[in-house]
């Protein structure tokens, strides 16, 4: 019975995501202030397409969680013998399910958004409610029409053939919904883009209603960028964090396209201005995402993250994305020209700051987009051309240095216009502490360009995070400023780690026989012993290795070997020593005739600032959202408050000045 | 003034991506990775036997008289049990079959060729993909066609099928 | 319960990772697959140049991050070639000679792959273009919209 109830919560959300859809363009077609008779139904059908779309993944978690072998999706996608965790985890370890939970996220967004917004005039929110329901159906019926998760097999299976091990970790298991979550989150700064297109409505009222959504997707993307980052490190067993694979870097480009897009947004909102730049990039962030999922699941790239191709769901993604993406570009092309431009600015102020940034993120964006499809091109004329790291690494640097130096005085700026003397205390400080840093690490040794330019921005970004605090009573600083600061430490933190990695890593290849030591950084590893070790699905052989830093008491660190038997698959299971000062990654190979084993050691030197960072800039967001919404609310209570005294406030306060 | 032109810029480049991704679609996924080394003379090399049952291989013996085919091999490897069959229908048509044997043991190559039938003429023992990497063979089973003079003139990648041994039969006729 | 012995048997068997078909040798890995060169200054070269070739078996992996035997095999004629004395350079040209320029990540300007190098060049030029029309125009402070 829960195939069936889930199959007919799906059809019944489709047909309700149609409803919403209609009546979303009845709103839009009467003038704004009469009742369009139809357009009554908008939300109640997207909260409640909202509620059957969730429960309609929750009976599919079910499912999976009593591994109901009569459905095919449990059957070929998972095992009586695994973990519960992985069990329910299993859900979206696989095309259907992942894109059921996309479309349970996309449905429950635009359900909070309906019942809870009530800031936007009813037309815009009539359009961005249709907008929203056609994106829903469009993946509707995807689900329905190729991807049914609910069918069943005729005969019940004797038990399934499990799930692919790498998934079988804890961080990859949190990973997807994170993504996914966060590109759908985009989905909802692009139906209000439309919405605010379609009806002229492109204002800072309307930024204010796009922020939150945006930045909650940027930090849900953030968190998973740095979790699968942090997968790939520990997991692949090469010690490697980024590899600028086509699926790591569909991930990398909607969030590009989202920090561009969230301070753009937030320019809109306090400054009116950046009108159709927000719109744009509004509709590129959701493209991203959207050809995110078309370059994982369709398998036009190839990847080592690949885990669900098929070239037929690949076409019907493409289709979708050409409907929505190719519609959108088409409103803006047609529209855009008639959105007035907002207020003007000076380079030297906070809004210039801000544009340069969000240009040299575009550029990065515009970068990383052509080196990952780039080889897509070639092999149309039959040619393989491979483009990796030392493509990415030096051309996304041209734009993120100036970027990363402009961050830093950015904050600096006031808004409007400002005279760049004003902060000259500020802008030498950030200069001298780049220039002593990069002198301090080249005494020592030589490094790697981009190591080096890394040691030298980090501290000094570091040092320019806080500086907006200075001279500021730090109980009345806002929250969302908090947010800012805090963002952006996280950054410094960030590029720091990834500066240390890159340049002082130190690495130990050797076959180990039993009893022996080698030497990495200030530690001496010996190993013990082998033995084997037995997990529910799997088997491992497990190296005992003694850690001694300096000759000081051993710590025992188990790095496996595991070999799983259903799917048939060997993953490495590394070991990390974490220290404050760095990392020791210890991953045990094969057995060598002689009866060596094959080791890997490296020192990894504040490796771990990388993902640190990447939840300080998640947090910085939270920070961000949390202060917005305390502001909204206050502002709501007051607006009701006020609603006595409404003559007295409109003659104290003067109105807004309407958007041309 | 607005520039209007510059509005249809995404979209055109939208298109653009969507419709080589739709062509990408249609076409057949090539995995294989193609020698570059057509056309070329093989590198030199000389291989221990791979088992005691054969000689090994050299380049040397891939010179004069008729063109040959090389295999490159392995007994681990499954798709070579599929195309054991056609290498025996090959050698049958007259044609030389020097095997390379990847990384592999002799007790092992021994124990197959047992199994499936011996097409080879020499065998020669590559533990460590030395001569695979040398001629741009990025997989197991791939066969070359070997002209008289020692030049490569054809690679197939993947198992021999039955519908493959006429076009090998042709490419080797053309090697003469 | 299973027991110890067969325990072992299992987990030894597992030191072999099953390629997609199952198929794998057990054959030990090629001398300097795993094994670093004595001198660092010849193994910073080699894991240099091995970080910029491409795992042919694997995808979208460098040769110096793939467990696959045939990345093992290219690790030892990496190390090995560089012991001999032949420059990084000459060994990736004679790989290229072998496998095209897909086994190099190198970004090298030819015939194919110049648009990579023109573009950045182009969203420099257009970034330029863009940041003195928008901000260098204050003195036309509330004049025509650009």
């Amino acid at each position: 019975m829960i195939a069936e109830i889930g199959l007919a919560a799906l059809w019944l959300a489709a047909a309700l995501a149609v409803l919403q859809m209609v009546s979303g363009v009845m709103a839009l077609r009467v003038p704004e202030g009469e009742a369009a008779p139809l357009a009554i139904y908008t939300r109640p059908a997207a909260i409640l397409q909202a509620f059957l779309a969730v429960l309609s993944f929750a009976l599919l978690l079910y499912a999976f969680a009593i591994t109901d072998l009569s459905i095919k999706l449990v059957a070929s996608n998972s095992h009586s013998m695994k973990p519960l965790i992985y069990k329910v985890t299993g859900t979206w370890g696989n095309h259907e399910g992942s894109m059921l939970l996309w479309v349970g996220v996309l449905a429950a967004s635009g359900g909070l958004l309906a019942a809870f917004e009530k800031r936007l005039p009813e037309r815009t929110m009539g359009a961005t409610l249709a907008v929203q329901g056609f994106v829903a159906l469009g993946f509707y019926a995807f689900l329905l029409l190729s991807s049914n998760p609910f069918e069943r097999l005729p005969v019940p299976a004797d038990e399934g053939t499990g799930l692919n091990p790498l998934l079988q970790d804890i961080g990859l298991a949190f990973h997807p919904p994170t993504l996914y979550a966060g590109y759908v989150g985009l989905s909802v700064a692009f139906s209000l883009a439309m919405g605010a297109l379609l009806t002229r409505e492109v204002n800072p009222s309307f930024a204010r209603v796009m922020r939150p959504w945006v930045l909650g997707a940027w930090v849900l993307l953030t968190l998973g960028i740095t979790a699968g980052s942090f997968w790939a490190y520990y997991e692949l067993g090469w010690g490697g964090w980024w590899f600028w694979d086509p699926v790591e870097n569909a991930s990398l480009m909607p969030w590009l396209a989202a920090t561009a897009l969230m301070h753009s947004v937030s320019v809109l909102a306090a400054r009116d201005a950046l009108r159709t730049w927000t719109i744009m990039l509004g509709v590129l962030a959701f493209s991203m995402s959207m050809l995110g999922t078309f370059l994982v699941r369709s398998g036009v790239l190839t990847s080592v993250h690949a885990f669900a191709v098929d070239p037929e769901r690949g076409s019907f993604i493409l289709a979708l994305l050409g409907l929505y993406i190719g519609g959108a570009f088409t409103i803006f092309a047609l529209r855009a020209g008639a959105v007035a431009e907002g207020k003007r600015f000076a380079a030297a102020s906070r809004e210039g700051a801000l544009v340069f940034n969000n240009l040299m993120l575009s550029a990065i964006l515009a970068i990383v987009l052509l080196g990952t499809l780039y080889p897509l091109l070639t092999e149309a004329f039959d040619v393989r051309v491979s483009v990796g790291p030392p493509y990415f690494n030096p051309a996304s640097a041209i734009f993120a240095i100036p970027m990363l130096l402009v961050m830093a005085v950015g904050p600096l700026l006031r808004w409007r216009a400002d005279r760049p003397a004003r902060i000259q205390f500020e802008i030498l400080l950030i200069a001298a502490v780049v220039i002593g840093a990069i002198a301090l690490v080249s005494f020592f040794g030589s490094y790697p360009l981009l190591p080096l330019l890394g040691l030298g921005l980090a501290p000094a970004l570091a040092v320019a995070a806080v500086l907006p605090l200075r001279g500021r009573n730090l109980r009345r600083v806002p929250v969302a400023t908090w947010g800012m600061v805090l963002a952006h430490f996280g950054v410094a933190v960030s590029l720091f780690g990834m500066a240390c990695e890159g340049a002082f890593t130190e690495e130990r290849l050797a076959a180990v026989a039993p009893g022996g030591t080698e030497q990495v950084g200030d530690f001496a590893v010996t190993l013990e012993g082998v033995a084997p070790v037995a997990g529910p699905n799997w088997t491992a052989i497990e190296a005992r290795l003694a850690v001694r830093q300096d000759g000081g008491k051993p710590v025992i660190l188990t790095p496996q070997a595991r070999s799983f038997w259903s799917p048939p698959q060997a993953t490495s299971e590394s070991a990390l020593l974490t220290k404050w000062n760095g990392q020791l990654y210890a991953v045990i190979g094969n057995r060598a005739e002689d009866g060596r084993w094959q080791l890997r050691l490296w020192w990894k030197p504040f490796v771990t600032c990388i993902w640190y960072g990447g939840i300080l800039i998640a947090l910085g967001g939270v920070l961000a959202i949390a202060g917005r919404l305390r502001v909204d609310i206050k502002r709501r209570r007051a607006a009701v408050r006020g609603a006595g005294r409404r003559a007295d406030l409109e003659a104290l306060q003067p109105l807004p000045v309407p958007a041309e | 003034m607005k520039n209007r032109f510059l509005l249809w810029v995404p979209l055109a480049l939208f298109a653009f991506f969507a419709g080589l991704a739709a062509y990408m679609l249609t076409q057949e996924k090539d995995q294989f990775v193609a020698s570059t080394m057509i056309g070329q003379p093989l590198p030199d090399f000389a291989l221990d036997p791979a088992f005691a049952g054969l000689p090994g291989a050299a380049k040397a013996d891939f010179l004069g008289g008729q063109p040959r085919l090389l295999n490159v091999w392995a007994s681990w490897c499954l798709p070579c049990i599929a195309e054991a069959p056609q290498l025996e229908a090959l050698k049958a048509q007259g044609v030389e079959i020097i095997g390379i044997a990847i990384r592999d043991r002799p007790e092992d190559v021994a124990n197959f060729l047992g199994r499936y039938g011996n097409p080879y003429s020499r065998i020669g023992s590559d533990r460590i993909s030395e001569v695979q990497l040398a001629i741009g063979s990025s997989g197991v089973p791939e066969t070359f066609v070997i002209d008289a003079k020692g030049v490569i003139r054809y690679q197939h990648i993947g198992d021999i099928r039955a519908d493959d041994v006429p076009v090998l039969l042709a490419e080797l006729e053309k090697a003469k | 319960m299973i027991r110890p012995a067969v325990l072992a048997a299992l987990a030894l068997l597992a030191v072999v990772l099953p390629g997609p078909l199952g198929a794998q040798d057990t054959m030990p890995p090629a001398p300097y697959a795993y094994q670093q060169l004595d001198d660092p200054k010849l193994e910073a070269e080699a894991t240099a140049l091995m970080h910029t070739l491409r795992c042919l078996k694997c995808q979208s992996q460098s040769i110096a991050d793939s467990d696959a035997p045939m990345a093992g095999d290219m690790r030892h004629q990496v190390r090995s070639r560089i012991l001999a004395g032949e420059s990084p350079d000459q060994i990736r040209a004679w790989l290229i000679a072998r496998y095209g320029d897909y086994v190099s990540y190198q970004p090298e300007v030819n015939s194919i792959t110049w648009p990579l190098f023109a573009v950045p060049v182009l969203v420099i030029l257009l970034v330029a273009g863009v940041l003195l029309r928008r901000l260098g125009k204050r003195r036309s402070d509330g004049g025509e919209a650009a």
